[in-house]
């Protein structure tokens, strides 16, 4: 087990190094940021743009500008933003705990949804219950999650006025977000925890579970569901990077103050050091999201733990 | 021992009455009646598709959750609260009698304990649910009864988690789990099938002392008629969905009276029954489908063999597996599957390969097939080392040398007609040339193994076992092979169809002169049918000689504790055994710690045993 986690840790720097470098370089081919910065003011001389790129330490190679970045991961020093002058990393600090909180009541509302409906399908294979479980999660599939968003604020918060319709505060504003981004993941997640429950439920041990006298839902929920973690856990680790990419817009919406809304307005303003940043933690927390899949596989796995 | 023929005091325990069960449309148990009298066994003896596994799940009530409807009957049962009729019952009343009055075991102990969990809790699972004991209380009652069923160092293996353990390990564990709340019905369902034969001994032997001990009645569901003759008292025999017959063992034995009752019987291999043969035999066999029973073959002394001069020779094969890598991808662990391993198989000639799970007989026929690669050691082709041949003749080789598997269903293409399958090896190796040549060839080849040519175009599915493992033998035919290599081919097959197929490689032997290479576990099925025996111990031979030798006169102690372990199919001579004990040990070792050779002397002419 320690030999595996080392390799893939190993594997996980390698991965964040990549990801960086592409960053970093896709990131300058919009263009000069000192020219995009005085773009509409008048009498901007050469001396001026070159003084902004020193400022900004734009005029050193890219590979020792890259490293810069790079050492900033270490010692949580992303430079200033162009606009405004904020260190950004306090503009992540604050962003980032909103994000997160945010990601994981969505997992949480897709787990609390998609287990107990996929095991119930499973078991009801063929009836009507697994019928209409099935189409209502091809439904929720099938809503663009910026439109789902939008037609929860439009019921309650604008018609029944139960609910904030953004920002963040107190548990009541994180329901609507939660859900629109919930939803849909659940709509792919009942499906895998159906079909790799029926595969379970085929298995000689669960006959075994039965006839030692135990009830149905233990025999589901403690035999049958921790068979079943494998494949759930690889498929949500993976879900988790998505989920991240959809933020952006869920975050638009509620107006959430999270790495999605900071991206966002980092494009529109062009600035650069905070795009680059926030790309860059993503990555890295996507990176170790899937390191603790790997670790979580010999935790719940006895058969991995001995490998 | 005499026990009574007609037991008056006690009440059965169990009574199934003109029990039906259909699932949908199909009938699979039709107006069955049985008794089970408390302490003692009732066999229930059939093939696949009898309804024997259908009729312990309806004890339990188990068989609903597939979707049984239960046409007619009663199964009343004497529980701790007085006699209850279980097919009325509701589930929640059956939750609290399964695993408390009435328990089972299962098949496949490979696969009958949950992997994510330790055994410990498995079993203290049962104890907690049924006798509310504190999870501390019942660990230590687990403990006590993995110790009943001898399982060594219980206190270490209760945080074990399943694939630490052996097949027969496992398999004590379920029985363990089955008894913890001291149950007054065990149910068996074919417990020792796929264990290896000294094992399934340790197993039988466990489950009769226990049985005593508690005084249980025994329902023992198995194909096996030696298992039968060991355990029962009573027999009941089903064939098709209904019961055929049913009697006290002995008599059932002595005077069978059903026709299939009888064909069963007759079809079963017996240890022993070649003692004097020096050659091995083709018997007639009873076939009995539904009409009169009808006498298929003839007797014959199979004389094939012609020691001249061997058609494939193995010398000083080894092959090794790597078990564990350190973090470089350098091998630190390795299993020696085979060591030092020698042998002769001679045009004509069957070679048996015995031995129990990871003895390395497998190993030895995917390495001769080239499926492996040696890690020394040589194989001779008519005198021509392998490794010295050209590459067009090593391919020329796959064709001469054919593998059959034991699985007929998984080594048959699902998505191509068995035509297809077995037109293959013809179109690969260039045979013929022409579809209309191939079919006809394809037609004649069904022919051969005793399926009609115009069942070319169906599909595996539409097959029974035995029907596809025929087909598994023409296409091995179909390359014209002199070398058939055949890998437990007999293993999954019923005793009566297995029989057939027995019957059928000795005609092809006959009449085509092919060697078999034929690696089995089963003493009496090689006792049967091959020439000369080799028995494999650890990946070393241990015994080499012809059959009347290696059986009449066994000189290794291995050979002799396997051929002991053979239940014979005669329930007046039950077995008392000795030295059965302990599990094959575990062969991981370290690379450099190669393991000890043995040095085989020679005790009579060709018959060689290992010096220990």
């Amino acid at each position: 087990m320690t030999g595996f986690l080392f390799k893939r840790l190993l594997q996980a720097a390698f991965v964040v190094m990549v990801v960086t470098l592409i960053v970093a370089w896709a990131v300058r081919l919009t263009g000069d940021p000192a020219l995009m910065l005085t773009s509409g003011s008048a009498n901007v001389t050469e001396a001026d743009l070159a003084r902004i790129r020193e400022g900004l330490g734009l005029n050193e190679p890219f590979l020792v500008q890259y490293f810069n970045t790079l050492a900033g991961l270490f010692t949580w020093d992303f430079g200033r933003s162009f606009v405004g002058g904020t260190q950004v990393s306090l503009l992540i600090a604050s962003a980032l705990p909103a994000t997160l909180a945010l990601a994981f009541a969505s997992m949480a509302v897709a787990i609390l949804i998609s287990i107990p409906l996929g095991i119930r399908a499973a078991v009801s294979r063929g009836k009507w219950a697994d019928q209409l479980i099935r189409i209502t999660s091809l439904i929720g599939l099938s809503f663009p999650n910026f439109w789902l968003a939008t037609m929860l604020v439009l019921i309650f918060s604008i018609t029944l006025r139960w609910l904030p319709p953004s920002g963040m505060s107190g548990w009541q504003s994180f329901i609507m977000p939660a859900l629109t981004m919930g939803v849909i993941l659940t709509a792919t997640n009942v499906r895998l925890v159906r079909t790799t429950m029926l595969e379970v439920l085929q298995s000689q041990y669960i006959m075994v579970a039965r006839a030692k006298g135990l009830s149905e839902r233990t025999v589901l929920y403690k035999h049958a569901l921790r068979n079943c973690a494998i494949p759930l856990i690889t498929y949500m680790g993976l879900q988790f990077g998505g989920l991240l990419g959809g933020v952006v817009v869920v975050e638009r919406v509620f107006n959430w103050p999270g790495m999605g809304s900071l991206a966002f307005d980092a494009v529109a303003a062009r600035d650069y050091p905070v795009l680059q940043s926030v790309i860059m933690v993503l990555s890295l927390l996507i990176v170790s999201v899937n390191l603790l899949v790997d670790i979580a596989y010999g935790l719940v796995d006895p058969r991995i733990r001995t490998e | 021992m005499n026990r009574p023929q007609h037991p008056t005091s006690p009440p059965p325990l169990l009574t199934v009455e003109d029990l039906s069960v259909a699932f949908g449309q199909n009938t699979v148990i039709e107006n069955l009646n049985f008794a089970v009298q408390p302490g003692r066994t009732l066999a229930i003896v059939g093939e696949s598709g009898s309804g024997k596994s259908v009729a312990s799940m309806s004890i339990l009530r188990l068989a609903d959750i597939a979707g049984a409807r239960y046409a007619s009957g009663r199964i009343m049962f004497q529980s701790a609260a007085g006699p209850v009729d279980l097919l009325t019952q509701s589930q929640e009343h059956m939750r609290k009698l399964r695993g408390r009055e009435i328990a089972m075991i299962f098949q496949e102990p490979m696969t009958s304990l949950n992997p994510v969990f330790p055994i410990g809790d498995q079993i203290a699972e049962v104890l907690m649910l049924h006798e509310a004991m504190p999870r501390r209380a019942a660990l230590a009652e687990a403990e006590r009864l993995m110790s009943l069923v001898r399982l060594p160092d219980a206190g270490a293996l209760l945080k074990r988690y399943p694939h630490q353990l052996s097949g027969g390990m496992r398999q004590r564990v379920m029985i363990a789990m089955a008894l913890a709340c001291r149950p007054k019905l065990l149910i068996a369902d074919e417990p020792t099938t796929a264990l290896d034969v000294t094992i399934q001994a340790q197993i039988l032997t466990i489950l009769k002392d226990l049985q005593r001990e508690l005084g249980m009645g025994l329902i023992f569901i198995t194909h096996d008629m030696g298992v039968v003759a060991e355990m029962a008292d009573d027999v009941v025999v089903m064939w098709k969905g209904r019961k055929v017959e049913e009697g006290p063992v002995e008599t059932l034995f002595a005077a069978p009276k059903h026709p299939y009752t009888r064909a069963l019987l007759s079809a079963v291999p017996r240890l022993g029954a070649m003692t004097g043969e020096p050659l091995p035999k083709v018997s007639p066999l009873t076939v009995f489908d539904g009409e009169a029973p009808r006498i298929l073959g003839e007797a014959r002394v199979q004389d094939t063999a012609r020691y001249e001069a061997p058609l494939l020779s193995v010398r000083d094969l080894s092959v090794r597996f790597d078990i564990r890598k350190d973090w470089l991808g350098r091998a630190t662990h390795y299993c020696p599957a085979v060591s030092d391993v020698s042998l002769d198989i001679y045009p004509g000639e069957t070679l048996a390969l015995v031995g129990e799970s990871g003895s390395g007989k497998s190993t030895i026929g995917r390495t001769i097939q080239q499926l492996q690669k040696a890690a020394a050691g040589e194989v001779l082709v008519e005198g021509r080392p392998m490794s010295a041949m050209s590459l067009a003749d090593r391919q020329r080789l796959r064709q001469e040398i054919q593998y059959i598997f034991q699985d007929p269903f998984a080594s048959l293409d699902p998505r191509k007609t068995v035509g297809q399958s077995i037109a293959e090896p013809i179109e690969t190796h260039g045979l013929l040339a022409g579809r209309r040549e191939i079919r006809s060839r394809v037609g004649d080849l069904l022919e051969r193994v005793g399926l009609s040519a115009d069942v070319a175009g169906r599909y595996p599915h539409q097959f029974s076992g035995g029907q596809r493992q025929r087909v598994c033998i023409a296409r091995a035919l179909a390359s014209k092979p002199r070398l058939i290599i055949a890998d437990e081919a007999l293993s999954a097959l019923d005793v009566s169809i297995q029989a057939q197929i027995i019957n059928l490689f000795m005609d092809l032997q006959r009449d085509e002169g092919l060697a078999y290479l034929f690696i089995s576990h089963d003493m009496a099925v090689v006792e049967k049918m091959s020439h000369r025996v080799a028995v494999l111990y650890l990946g070393q031979i241990v015994e080499l000689g012809s059959r009347a030798q290696v059986f009449e006169t066994p000189g290794h102690p291995y050979t002799q504790r396997l051929l002991s372990a053979v239940p014979v199919a005669d329930p007046t001579r039950r077995p008392e055994r000795t030295g059965l004990a302990g599990e094959i040990p575990s062969t991981t070792r370290r690379v450099g710690d190669a393991p000890a050779l043995n040095k085989r002397i020679e005790i009579a002419p060709g018959h060689l045993v290992a010096a220990s």
